[in-house]
């Protein structure tokens, strides 16, 4: 929100500096975005009166004496064309600072220093300016316009610093206003709020009129949506005469960035920004029947607003329209048949309540915004629609550009509230919820600054709210109001004295979490975080099918981008993302791990709340290969104290001969594989990359308990066979067989293969260390039968002997 | 010969063949040829038996000292020998200790995890719980229940992202608060860390970020008590002379509402480009738990007060370890991962 110092002087006396007024709107909830100071670049112009001018022969230019007062008379060389003997002009000294133009004379182009000059040689000891060189517009002053010289009035001073004559010496401060105080969005609005930390009292606008009675034609206004229009003003003026506004007007609206138009519709304009209450003026001629009915359009209903945009209503959007047809969309803009226009005479002046909501979502709906809009998504109050009309009249009659009748028409509806509030508060509750103890005087001092009504009794504050407050609703607000103002720097910290101990720290799943996360570290992995989102074309870059589980994906509605555009199914498609875009940069390996969401609907399209599963990444690249991601697999089983079973098996992305499922208590948890040639080739990769992805609860719901077991008495046996196959015969196959054939073995480790011609084509050895783990009593006579048992199961199951 | 001049002899014999020992091996044959059970001493002591008895005293101590002498001689030989072998046996083995050993390199924890863990470190010390509520969300739990209303405009403050009508991937992790409310009497105390959702994208926004919410519900629980709780969480986080500061904000969930601000702990407060010459650096949003809130969970606020604070880790990592680009925390790139190591 834009508010000009000089404005808010109208209402406070301020008589501190801009900054000191920025540090306390910080200190008591608003927030100075950018204090802008007008005229900053501009300095060393003075008033300067052309005594002499002489044109140069064969050029556009004309050699000046410029009497500027105590500061001297220097001769200029200047081009403007309406250069001339006994006009005031701004003249820019030697060391001045003023803006650069281009060719246009118009386009700022930076700021430059004046310097002595010499032009067809003839010396020249400043410049001469125009208003763009000033950054002075037509509407901060007349003439600003103009690509020759800004012509300065005659009374003023040779030599006189140009700023204050220019209105260069102003602030503007950008104010951002939270969402709890709509009421301050408007220049008077947060001249209250000043008014309050500078402990000034507020000086109120000018609201009185003087309404001309008369027989004039009944106006008729008739509210059909009340729970979208609570309240409607409607105010007839006659013997409209539409002129340029006068040149304080324009240069207020100016300052807050709006451009002139004419004096009816900058005077709503005006109102918008001084009291925050967005008003339209409607052309009378142009509503049929003198009539106005605010209600829900029709389906299909059109309109063309102001700035020539058609819209097809629905019933949802709220209008204002004559007998027969739309004339504005409610809070949003007026309709283009209706608006002011240079011949109007007669004028229906709008100031409204209109239901946040509704704006809001017309406005989106449409994708038509406006200040008015705005301001109305925001909330604006009945106490100031009342307001607002009144000083719109009184600036008709101050700008002498209408008459204004008695045809007023409020109309007030049941979901109308203007009261003010009454609420009882306890100063004790106040202080306790601060946690110290704000004086009485100090809690009525402050309110009464803010024009809430204060009585007293005892701990008992009785107060009327101001109308304007619709955010204060319990003690809390009001508690509130007294520490902004109080000021913060009065709580000082304290520990909890009041509250019961309670026992904090992570739950065991999260504490299993950590433990993984630990675990994988320790072993030279970097965690990442992947966006929870993807697309479509993700997934076509692993092949993955189109009526495979991971296309089920939940679609956000409104997207930032399609490449963002669908929840995550699985983490595959962000690890290899990762992974290429880490090898185009560079890093030729690395090994990583993502622990992340998975979004699972039990429908599409969504309707109730979809599993949020855990799920577990990993991915490798450049060194090591299969085997080392598989040890790391099997690393998060030994974190769980469990084990993982794996089996060939195929997925669309991955290489078919090297890819598993991991199997956990006997259920799928996921895969472990290379990734398919095919799709590394699509993504020019040049290294190997292993993939692996767990369903994360699983493995944890298949944690085993930690319990000890006895060492045993007797000393475990080890023996080393080495054993021959058919080249189709896996490892799993044979650990599994040992184990089902001797219920002494604990552990079975392959420490060898070899193929080659020692042990005849198409044939393998391979060779495993076997533990043999004693139970009660000494086993080491056995161990002979129980390799021989285990040989033998071999060679029955999997043709399996002895090298 | 005499048994004096084969004495004698062995004498002469051991002296030279010591002269030419070098190695520990052969002196140890050496050893063995005069003393061992077959050696030439050996054979002389044998020979003892064939004299008589009288006689054998006398060569037995002229037997026994020459064999005594033997053994110091050979002694003294082997000592010196082997530490002769023994340095060369060092300067042999010596290895380049500059070489550079054999790493076990570590992984990185993401930087988030370094911060959330940090973070709840320091609020478990306090009796703080972990909740961790669902990322998708319905609006009761994102809003409503929040004292945010579908015509609020704190709305806007927020660009959601909607999967259904009444589904939406949260906004802030206030959302858990509610969860915890609803199920939970007081004395609360949680913490609720998670990736939440906006539709923002540049260099200091992210559509996915995490947040860490805390919440304290009891009996007289106040705004000074807020501030103590979030003096005690600077000092930890960003060291031990790093001040708060409160000031005026709004949150539809909160009221009074606070914003946050820490002292420059680079610059000390005096100014700096890291907060922007204020001296002040804003680091999370605050207040007393809205009536409406507690209430609408259950929880009776003329009995209960409470306050809730929130803040972005990634903003808190981004300070602690000056990251200046959000995005990096996301791309996983292992040139920025490797430096978060130990």
């Amino acid at each position: 929100m834009k508010a000009p110092l000089s404005w808010l002087k109208d209402y406070v006396d301020i008589d501190v500096s801009a900054e000191e007024l920025q540090k306390k709107l910080f200190g008591c909830g608003f927030e100075v975005e950018e204090l802008i100071q007008i005229g900053k670049d501009i300095s060393g112009v003075v008033v300067g009166e052309v005594t002499e001018c002489e044109p140069v022969e064969g050029t556009h230019l004309s050699v000046c004496k410029v009497d500027c007062g105590e500061k001297g008379t220097f001769q200029i060389c200047c081009g403007a064309d309406n250069v001339k003997k006994g006009v005031k002009v701004p003249c820019a000294l030697i060391g001045a600072t003023v803006y650069a133009t281009a060719k246009d004379h118009v386009t700022v182009e930076g700021v430059m220093t004046i310097k002595k000059g010499k032009l067809r040689g003839i010396e020249s000891y400043g410049m001469l300016c125009s208003g763009a060189e000033l950054g002075v517009n037509d509407d901060l002053f007349p003439g600003g316009d103009y690509c020759g010289l800004l012509i300065l009035p005659d009374d003023c001073k040779n030599g006189a610093d140009i700023k204050p004559i220019l209105g260069l010496d102003d602030y503007v401060f950008d104010i951002s206003v939270t969402a709890n105080r709509p009421d301050c969005q408007s220049i008077f609005g947060m001249a209250r709020e000043i008014a309050a930390v500078l402990n000034k009292p507020v000086k109120q606008p000018d609201y009185t009129y003087t309404p001309v009675k008369g027989k004039y034609p009944e106006i008729k206004i008739t509210d059909l949506a009340p729970e979208l229009c609570p309240r409607y003003i409607g105010h007839y003026v006659t013997d409209v005469k539409i002129a340029p506004s006068p040149r304080w007007l324009k240069k207020r609206l100016a300052l807050c960035g709006l451009r002139s138009i004419n004096n009816i519709v900058d005077i709503t304009n005006f109102i918008l920004l001084e009291l925050g209450q967005p008003m339209h003026a409607f052309d009378l001629r142009t509503l049929a029947g003198n009539e106005v009915v605010i209600r829900r359009a029709e389906n299909g209903e059109k309109i063309t607003t102001l700035d020539g945009n058609e819209f097809t209503l629905g019933n949802e959007n709220l209008v204002i329209c004559d007998r027969d047809k739309p004339c504005a969309l409610a809070g949003v803009m007026g309709g283009l048949d209706s608006e002011i226009k240079d011949d109007t005479s007669e004028v229906l002046f709008e100031a409204a309540k209109f239901a946040r909501d509704n704006v809001r979502k017309t406005a989106r709906a449409l994708g038509q915004h406006s200040d008015s809009s705005a301001l109305f998504e925001k909330g604006v109050n009945e106490y100031t629609t009342e307001r607002a009309m009144k000083r719109a009249l009184h600036l008709i009659g101050k700008l002498g550009c209408g008459v204004v009748t008695d045809a007023h028409v409020d109309v007030v509806t049941e979901c109308s509230h203007s009261e003010e509030k009454k609420m009882t508060v306890s100063v004790k509750k106040i202080n306790a919820l601060l946690g110290i103890d704000v004086p009485v005087d100090k809690i009525e001092t402050i309110l009464k600054n803010l024009n809430f009504g204060v009585q007293t009794h005892g701990d008992e504050m009785r107060l009327t709210v101001p109308a304007y407050r619709e955010d204060i609703d319990g003690y809390p607000d009001i508690a509130e109001e007294v520490i902004r103002f109080y000021g913060y720097d009065n709580i000082q910290g304290t520990f909890l004295p009041s509250a019961l101990i309670t026992n904090g720290g992570f739950n065991d799943e999260q504490k299993a979490e950590n433990k993984l996360k630990d675990a994988l570290v320790s072993k030279g992995l970097y965690e990442i975080s992947a966006y929870s989102f993807y697309s479509q074309k993700d997934l076509d870059m692993l092949h993955l099918p189109a009526d495979c589980e991971e296309r089920k994906a939940i679609r956000i509605l409104n997207p930032i981008s399609e490449d963002l555009s669908i929840m995550r199914t699985t983490l595959a498609p962000s690890m290899v993302n990762v992974i290429v875009r880490n090898l185009r940069r560079g890093n030729m390996s690395g090994k990583l791990f993502e622990l992340a969401k998975v979004y699972i609907a039990d429908s599409l399209p969504i309707k109730n709340f979809p599993a949020e599963n855990q799920r577990l990444c990993l991915g490798m690249w450049g060194k090591g290969d299969f085997y080392a991601l598989k040890g790391l697999v099997d690393c998060v089983a030994d974190t769980f104290r469990t084990k993982f079973g794996y089996e060939p098996a195929e997925k669309p992305f991955l290489h078919p001969g090297m890819t598993a499922k991991v199997t956990c208590g006997g259920k799928e948890i996921g895969y472990i594989g290379v990734l398919a040639p095919t799709v590394a080739n699509e993504l020019a990769l040049d290294r190997q990359v292993i993939i692996a992805e767990l369903d994360y609860q699983t493995i944890a719901e298949n944690a085993q308990a930690f319990r000890y077991s006895p060492i045993p008495k007797f000393a475990e046996v080890t023996r080393d066979l080495a054993l021959v196959c058919n080249l189709d015969v896996t490892c799993g196959a044979i650990e599994k067989e040992i184990y089902t054939a001797c219920k002494y073995v604990t552990d079975v480790s392959l420490f060898d293969i070899y193929v080659g011609a020692q042990v005849g084509n198409n044939k393998k050895s391979m060779a495993f260390n076997i533990t043999f783990t004693p139970k009660d009593e000494p086993i080491e006579e056995k161990i002979d039968g129980f390799v021989k048992k285990i040989l033998n199961n071999l060679k029955a199951k999997l043709d399996v002997v002895m090298r | 010969m005499d048994i004096q001049e084969k004495i004698k002899a062995i004498e002469e014999q051991i002296e030279n063949a010591l002269n030419e020992i070098k190695s520990s091996k052969s002196l140890f044959e050496l050893r063995m040829r005069f003393l061992g059970k077959t050696g030439e001493i050996s054979a002389l002591m044998k020979n003892m038996r064939d004299l008589p008895p009288e006689q054998r005293p006398s060569l037995g101590k002229v037997l026994n000292s020459l064999r005594q002498w033997t053994e110091e001689k050979f002694d003294r030989l082997e000592k010196g020998i082997k530490e002769l072998e023994l340095k060369k046996k060092y300067a042999d083995e010596k290895i380049d200790v500059t070489i550079p050993g054999h790493r076990y390199p570590d992984g990185a924890y993401h930087p988030n995890t370094l911060i959330r863990n940090e973070l709840v470190s320091i609020f478990a010390g306090m009796g703080f719980e972990i909740f961790e509520g669902p990322e998708i969300e319905n609006d009761y739990y994102n809003f409503t229940a929040l004292n945010t209303p579908k015509d609020h405009p704190a709305r806007d403050m927020q660009d959601t992202f909607y999967l259904a009508e009444d589904l939406l991937l949260r906004t802030q992790t206030s959302a858990g608060q509610i969860r915890v409310m609803e199920n939970k009497k007081p004395p609360i105390k949680i913490l609720s860390p998670g990736k939440v959702y906006r539709s923002d994208d540049d260099a200091t926004h992210s559509p996915m970020f995490s947040q860490m919410e805390g919440l304290v519900v009891d009996k007289g629980i106040t705004l000074c008590d807020l501030k103590g709780m979030l003096d005690e969480f600077a000092r930890k986080i960003f060291g031990e002379s790093v001040k708060t500061r409160l000031r005026p904000s709004y949150f539809p969930f909160t009221e009074p509402s606070v914003e946050v601000d820490v002292s420059c702990f680079e610059c000390g407060g005096k100014g700096c480009r890291l907060c922007k010459g204020t001296g002040w650096i804003e680091v999370l949003g605050a207040g007393m738990v809205n009536r409406r809130v507690l209430e609408g969970c259950g929880i009776d606020p003329d009995e209960y007060t409470g306050f809730a604070f929130g803040m972005g880790i990634e903003r808190i990592a981004m300070l602690k370890y000056g990251i200046n680009n959000m995005k990096l925390l996301f791309e996983g790139d292992t040139r920025f991962l490797r430096q978060f190591k130990g």
